[in-house]
């Protein structure tokens, strides 16, 4: 029987929302105080959807600590503690929530195999939260 | 069609370990949930329900009717319960959050009958939940 799995993970890190194709004042007029130069921290929540089939032998549909030790390693360590704006992922887009989403179901979905990705959800901050992926 | 959450909490102990592996597998795989001695959580269960709202009452689903079939076949059988060897579900299959889940829905389903089942939402941690929709 297929099952659903959810794991919620916590890292902080810094960003500014800026872009440079816009005018200073059409950031400012974009982003608000995100567009701040000095940029601004969040306590993200990460939570992790995958999907499978229930192994009868082991009762899992994967196994949990292969799924933590793959966002701990490929997750939390590129983007914890760090300046969003400053690590690859970033230097094209602008690391929204919205974009920070996509590029850590990309992580997933490439290089962890052992279960279906079905969703990234991401609360930055209790009052907003972002999905990505198959939403039921 | 509407639908409506109810939820509940129940606190029981569990294991992981299968018979048909060595004990060195069920160490490998499990890790500290193969304590035989067992260990416990507490855990909140969320049933969802779905169905179209009754022009009479409001209701998707009598309230009352829901909480007592929860306590009748969840919470009476599994609250403050050794889940392995209380649970003659888990007497075969091992109580994951995963199987809680679907042995959850399955209790739940034959009984509700106005309301649909939607899914079934079993909460071991904060940080660690499994999803069950009655998928094959």
């Amino acid at each position: 029987m297929k099952a659903y799995l959810n794991r919620r993970y916590l890292f902080s890190a810094s960003h500014r929302l800026h872009n440079d194709t816009m005018s200073a004042e059409e950031n400012r007029r974009t982003y608000g105080k995100c567009n701040n130069p000095h940029g601004h921290g969040h306590n993200y929540v990460l939570e992790v959807t995958v999907s499978g089939q229930v192994d009868p032998r082991t009762g899992m549909v994967c196994n949990l600590v292969e799924l933590d030790g793959f966002v701990r390693s490929q997750v939390l360590e590129r983007f914890d503690h760090q300046n969003l704006n400053l690590v690859k992922e970033f230097t094209e887009i602008v690391p929204t929530t919205e974009n920070l989403c996509i590029v850590i179901y990309d992580i997933l979905r490439r290089g962890f195999p052992q279960a279906h990705l079905e969703k990234v959800r991401i609360e930055e901050t209790m009052k907003n939260s972002f999905e990505y992926g198959r939403i039921l | 069609m509407v639908y409506l959450t109810r939820k509940a909490e129940f606190a029981a102990s569990h294991y992981y370990h299968n018979p048909e592996f060595s004990a060195e597998e069920n160490l490998r795989i499990f890790g500290k949930c193969n304590n035989p001695n067992g260990h416990g959580h507490n855990y909140t269960l969320e049933v969802t329900v779905k169905g179209n709202v009754d022009p009479q009452s409001g209701f998707v689903v009598d309230l009352k009717e829901l909480k007592d079939i929860l306590d009748r076949e969840v919470l009476d059988a599994m609250d403050h319960r050794f889940l392995n060897k209380e649970v003659p579900e888990f007497f075969t299959q091992i109580p994951t959050t995963e199987n809680l889940a679907i042995v959850i829905w399955q209790r739940l389903a034959p009984k509700l009958n106005k309301a649909q089942l939607h899914r079934v939402r079993v909460y071991e941690m904060p940080d660690l939940f499994a999803d069950f929709y009655g998928e094959a």
